[in-house]
């Protein structure tokens, strides 16, 4: 806690810093509204200055001018501030990748080459202990390797040739076993890179919304430039009847009037909330190739997501043991256990789980000797083990009903009995798996394996709903298993028997009906799938081609992460939106109390004041406190709102509409009424300082 | 208010809204290609027309295409009228003997018809021959509404097709709007009018002694034709100089009706028109009611301040420059009317309205003429505002934002940006060199609050495309006919064009299914946002000016 105080106080220092070093027209520029301020900024500096000169009282003049210069400091440390918290995670991406050395398979030898020399295609054998030099694929071997300087999860992972799980990344460290690695990314182009460079804003690119609000903003700057040049005028032109018109019109108040009126409010936070949106992201442990991914994230509307590891837990289990007519379940559970030992995969291990607690089944007095395991392949689609026996041999085994149907066939010569068989069909339409289990010939039962559905995620799935997101699990399953899960979770839809480019087609379709569509993959043949989805969540245990197909990568490989990671984006649009808003709405109120201030004295009778003072419905003292506290005012909420822009508005599973109410009762309403009371605090402070004017 | 009054407004007010939809349901269907009613007549006339002009009437016009042709077509109708204008004195139908116009007057005459505003800034009787009126202002003001239509229904087609880059042939729309709408409507109003005693002939003046034994000319003319399609078409350009305010333009308590309903029809038509296009009738219905609703909120205010106004003189009304035949309530109703069309015509003087009721005209103009607004133009820069008003309220709910499940991106948001800037900068600029340059000054008849009232307004109906005067200005000088030639210009292309940009840019997108996470266009809440944004828009860029003119001069009368 201590420490991160001190991190905080650090951060601070280096927004403070950078505030003051962002004050070049080369930066300001980049954002026209907060370009104006500045300029304003340094017209009336230069007002006080001449003013100074002539030995004039410069007492009001400076105090704009002071206020002016907060503004566009407020709004560049809030940048700053969002780059900074960017920075710090960049760097201690980069503290550990300094100088890499790999070594390069040439011929025979290797050649020890600094990380940066390498060439996509280069081979790199990595050894333990080494770090991986640069994003690449395992072409030989297995290796446990530590990630933890991406991910943050110190658990290490296995990266191994062949299959899903064939990427390594560039700055992780092989801790066991040695590997050969074929280059993927030139120096500088890496996943590493890449996700320093995003994170440090230099190279962040502004967002298409960004981009369209940044015009409605210019527009809306020029309209109160246009507005307030012609003021001038038409005070000029009143003047001519009573010169009281022109009292305040200088330079100073019209430059005053102007900053309070351009949206300087969303204009100062617009990159701050640009680059806090990927920083919230990057918190969730998600990179994103781009900030326009982000967005578009917000925009999704349909979700494609894999039933295994996102809405079921990764693996069946078995949940009940059904034996066949005169056999008794213990002995199914016990058959069943045994055909389960040579059986590793999580499946296997949970029937044999489900015998031990069921009927204190263990299988730990066999005789190791005395058996021959038979691992499950593709080939005979079944697992299981003989033992030899005085009687002869005993040959267990379980697997599917098909494959044990033709073990049965060919091996005994009959069959599957009805009873089982239909248990089994019972099974699969409950959405299970059926597991057939046979020994000796006598088939005794029926294993029901049955995917969990993850707690919680039906709940989630009917808050997508209610944003407007429909969800499409994808599975591998029959079509009668799908709908059983389909149901629990409370998807709105699923593919069933799908292959890889069922889920292109379905995406191009879903496309093709005005639908924008999100999904994640991990596998080569998912790339293709995520390449044509708008948003395409990689999983970071994935392949290469899958990273380099999707336009993010979750480093936690958690499935789940796109409903936060669309949260994110829609949180990024609904902050502009809803500064955007409060900023216009707060001008109303800048209105009145500025125009009685600068009219109020307009044909006034006997040194009263004028009829326009009956705007002046503040009550403001003077007129200079008038114009002063909005300035102020102007200026302060910049800060005030500084921690609503790095946090983002907090959403709420809610229809559009409810959200829109909720905003615009908020940011709109709220944003009417709060410059009114506002001002008048501030101008009754300043009364009370005795710091305004007269 | 007596009864009487009351149920003159509310008569109005419904008519409108129960004829309204009719006319939208017509006017789709012309624009579909379905049968009509005037289809057996017409049918062989539009074919007739399209085989002599030998256009490619059925080709299909990306936005690129479409605009030229508009904007060519236009060129051309200002250049010959512009001609015209100059050389009225050698031209026939001229039984008063007018001789040609000064360049500068022709000038802003040949923009003023040209871009629907009509503008006058002489007197027609004593200016304009019958040649110049029918041949030249008279078709301008059927072909300039029309124009506004095209650009209306290529807008809708940008709106409901995908992916393509087409949007219609702007010729067959053009002949469409003219023949179809503007032709039979204006036809039979114009025989309408004679029949309460309007003229329509080509005989010259009639010079007739008094009763009290003076010389008085009586002025004649095809006035009836003129002052039909100037009504329904938003053009507003009066036969005779005093506008509808002249006895023989508009003579009976029926001709004010008829005129003042005509005013208000085809753009409150237009609404469901874009309703049934797009297959959004609620959304129309909504978009109507808003309308309505600023319409009937202006009328309200102005109809108080003019009572107000009385009570604090200590008279019943002030009658002074008001219609005094039909009473004060019918000068209002056409007052509101006339700015919220985008018409222009007038049957009282709005410089003697009074401050906020004046002030209310003003403002209907300077929210874009978008309340009911020109034919076409009104829904056109409806959508301006609405594209808007999604782009804010899509951002709150977390969405790239989208109409009519088109998305509103970078390009939408800079043309609408620029369509909004336009007329604003050639308001504030223009009336600001109105006020600064001593020459210029010299126009204004009453110095202070109200003359500051008279140049925005003559800036404002020029860029708005209006075309009313507030009267107690001489705006027969360089500067004026100039200055507001250019605002008109600016204030109708700088409009049309970037309209036409989007609809290109819409026609080219797919459209996006709507879910929940969409919000609806048809709500009431989307309707208050509208509002909200037309109205804050319209105050935050005339607050001051305002304060200046109109609040100013409120104030000190009370």
């Amino acid at each position: 806690m201590k420490k991160n105080k001190i991190v905080q106080r650090d951060l601070l220092k280096w927004a403070v810093l950078h505030a003051f070093l962002k004050l070049n027209p080369k930066e300001e520029i980049k954002n026209p509204v907060m370009f104006v301020t500045f300029l304003g900024a340094i017209i009336t500096t230069f007002v006080c200055i001449s003013g100074m000169l002539k030995g004039q009282s410069i007492w009001f003049e400076s105090q704009i001018s002071l206020w002016l210069w907060f503004t566009v400091l407020f709004a560049n440390f809030a940048e700053a501030l969002a780059e900074g918290k960017g920075k710090a995670q960049a760097e201690s991406l980069k503290a550990g990748r300094k100088e890499i050395y790999g070594n390069v398979l040439s011929g025979n030898e290797t050649i020890r080459t600094l990380a940066d020399k390498l060439k996509r295609g280069d081979i790199v054998v990595c050894q333990a202990g080494d770090i991986i030099p640069a994003d690449g694929e395992v072409i030989k071997g297995v290796a446990s390797v530590d990630e933890s300087a991406i991910t943050g999860e110190s658990a290490p992972v296995i990266r191994e040739s062949g299959g899903d799980r064939s990427a390594v990344t560039g700055g992780t460290r092989v801790i066991s076993d040695c590997i050969t690695i074929r280059i993927t990314s030139a120096p500088g182009e890496g996943f590493m890179d890449r996700m320093i460079s995003l994170i440090e804003s230099s190279s962040r690119q502004k967002t298409p919304n960004e981009i369209a609000l940044s015009l409605l903003l210019s527009g809306l700057t020029l309209v109160f430039l246009a507005a307030v040049i012609s003021l001038k005028f038409f005070s000029g032109y009143i003047a001519l009847q009573d010169p009281a018109a022109s009292n305040l019109m200088n330079i100073t108040v019209l430059t005053g009037l102007l900053v309070c009126l351009i949206p300087t409010t969303i204009g100062g936070l617009l990159s701050a909330i640009g680059i806090a949106g990927i920083n919230r992201l990057f918190k969730l442990n998600v990179v994103a190739t781009s900030g326009r991914a982000v967005e578009a994230a917000g925009d999704i509307d349909v979700l494609l997501l894999d039933k295994t590891g996102t809405i079921t837990l990764g693996n069946r289990m078995a949940s009940e043991f059904i034996p066949a007519g005169n056999i008794k379940e213990e002995d199914l559970a016990q058959a069943a256990q045994l055909s389960s030992l040579a059986d590793e995969t999580p499946e296997g291990r949970s029937i044999v789980v489900l015998a031990k607690n069921r009927f204190g089944l263990r299988a730990e007095d066999l005789d190791m000797e005395k058996i021959h395991l038979f691992p499950f392949t593709a080939q005979t689609q079944m697992s299981g083990l003989d033992i030899k026996q005085p009687q002869g041999i005993r040959v267990i085994r379980k697997g599917s009903v098909t494959a044990i149907g033709r073990f049965v066939k060919e091996k005994y010569n009959h069959q599957v009995p009805e009873d089982v068989q239909k248990n089994a069909d019972a099974i699969s339409r409950k959405g299970g798996t059926p597991l057939v289990v046979v020994d000796d010939g006598i088939v005794k039962g029926v294993v029901h394996l049955k995917d969990v559905v993850k707690g919680g995620i039906k709940e989630r799935f009917a808050e997508l709903r209610m944003r407007g997101i429909r969800t499409v699990m994808i599975t591998g399953d029959n079509p009668l298993t799908a709908a059983a899960i389909a149901a629990e979770a409370g998807v709105d839809d699923f593919m069933a028997s799908a292959t890889p480019e069922d889920k292109l087609k379905r995406i191009r379709q879903e496309q093709a009906q005005g639908h924008l569509v999100a999904m994640t993959g991990d596998g080569t043949n998912d790339a293709p799938a995520l390449a044509q989805a708008d948003v395409g969540v990689s999983m970071n245990t994935g392949t290469q081609a899958a990273r380099e197909a999707g336009n993010m990568v979750d480093l936690e490989s958690n499935p789940t992460k796109i409903i936060e990671i669309v949260e994110t984006g829609k949180q990024m649009l609904i902050t502009r939106g809803a500064l955007t808003t409060f900023s216009i709405a707060n001008d109303v109120a800048k209105y009145f109390a500025i125009i009685p201030a600068l009219f109020g004295s307009i044909f006034a009778v006997n040194g009263g004041r004028g009829p326009l003072e009956a705007l002046n419905i503040m009550h403001l003292s003077t007129p200079q406190n008038a114009i002063l506290s909005a300035v102020i005012f102007n200026a302060l909420i910049i800060v005030a709102l500084i921690p609503l822009a790095l946090r983002g508005i907090k959403t709420r599973a809610q229809t559009a509409k409810q959200l829109l109410l909720r905003n615009v009762l908020i940011y709109g309403v709220g944003g009417l009424i709060a410059p009114f009371i506002g001002i008048k605090l501030l101008d009754m402070l300043l009364v009370l300082l005795g710091v305004g004017g007269k | 208010m007596d009864t009487n009054q009351w149920i003159q407004v509310l008569f109005y007010t419904l008519l409108l809204i129960a004829l309204s939809p009719f006319i939208g349901k017509y006017m789709a269907r012309v624009f579909r290609g379905e049968e009509t009613l005037l289809s057996p007549i017409l049918g062989p006339l539009e074919r007739l027309i399209y085989r002599i002009a030998g256009t490619a009437h059925q080709k299909e016009m990306g936005w690129k295409e479409y605009t030229l042709c508009l904007l060519a077509f236009n060129g051309l109708g200002l250049l010959v009228l512009f001609l015209m204008l100059i050389c009225q004195g050698f031209l026939p139908l001229n039984p008063n003997h007018l001789p040609g116009l000064k360049w500068d007057l022709a000038f802003n005459t040949a923009v003023s018809f040209v871009t629907n505003t009509n503008w006058q800034a002489y007197s027609g009787e004593s200016t304009l021959s019958y040649f110049s009126t029918m041949l030249g202002l008279g078709v301008q003001n059927f072909l300039s509404a029309a124009t506004g239509l095209t650009v209306l229904v290529a807008f809708i087609r940008g709106l409901i097709r995908k992916k393509t880059n087409m949007l219609g042939n702007f010729w067959s729309d053009l002949v469409k709007s003219t023949l179809y709408i503007l032709l039979p409507l204006s036809m039979v109003l114009a025989f309408w009018l004679t029949t309460e005693g309007v003229p329509q002939t080509f005989k010259k003046n009639i010079v007739v002694q008094t009763l009290e034994g003076q010389e008085q000319t009586i002025p004649l003319g095809p006035a009836a034709s003129q002052i039909a399609i100037k009504q329904l078409g938003s053009n507003g350009g009066g036969f005779y100089g005093t506008n509808s305010s002249h006895p023989l333009e508009n003579p009976t308590p029926t001709s004010n009706f008829l005129e003042m309903f005509a005013l208000l029809m085809l753009p409150a038509g237009c609404v469901f028109f874009f309703g049934f296009m797009t297959g959004e009738k609620k959304h129309a219905v909504l978009l109507f009611t808003i309308m309505l609703l600023i319409w009937v909120g202006g009328l309200a205010i102005s109809i108080w301040s003019e009572n107000y106004n009385a009570t604090q003189l200590g008279v019943e009304s002030v009658m002074e420059g008001k219609e005094t035949r039909f009473g004060m309530i019918n000068s209002v109703l056409w007052s509101t009317a006339t700015t919220s069309a985008s018409n222009g015509a007038v049957n009282s003087m709005h410089s003697s309205l009074s401050p906020m009721a004046g002030g209310i005209a003003l403002f209907n103009m300077m929210l874009g003429e978008i309340v009911f607004g020109g034919v076409g133009a009104g829904m056109y820069g409806m959508l301006v505002f609405i594209l808007l008003t999604v782009f804010l309220s899509g951002l709150m709910v977390g969405r790239t934002p989208e109409y009519l499940g088109k998305k509103i991106e970078q390009k939408e948001v800079k043309m609408c940006v620029i369509a909004i800037l336009a007329p604003a900068f050639c308001i504030l600029f223009g009336s600001a060199l109105g006020v600064f340059l001593e020459s210029a000054r010299n126009s204004i008849l009453n110095p202070g609050p109200h003359g500051l009232t008279e140049v925005l307004y003559a800036f404002t109906s020029g860029a708005g495309n209006n075309g009313s005067a507030f009267a107690g200005l001489n705006v027969n000088t360089v500067f004026y006919n100039l200055g507001i030639g250019i605002s008109m210009l600016i204030g109708r292309f700088a409009i049309i064009v970037p309209c036409l940009v989007m609809a290109g840019s819409l026609a080219s997108k797919k459209t996006m299914a709507a879910s929940q996470g969409t919000f609806p266009t048809d709500g009431l809440l989307f309707g208050g946002l509208l509002l909200g944004v037309i109205l804050v828009v319209g105050v935050l860029t005339y607050f001051p000016a305002l304060a200046l003119g109109p609040v100013l001069e409120m104030l000190m009368l009370g």
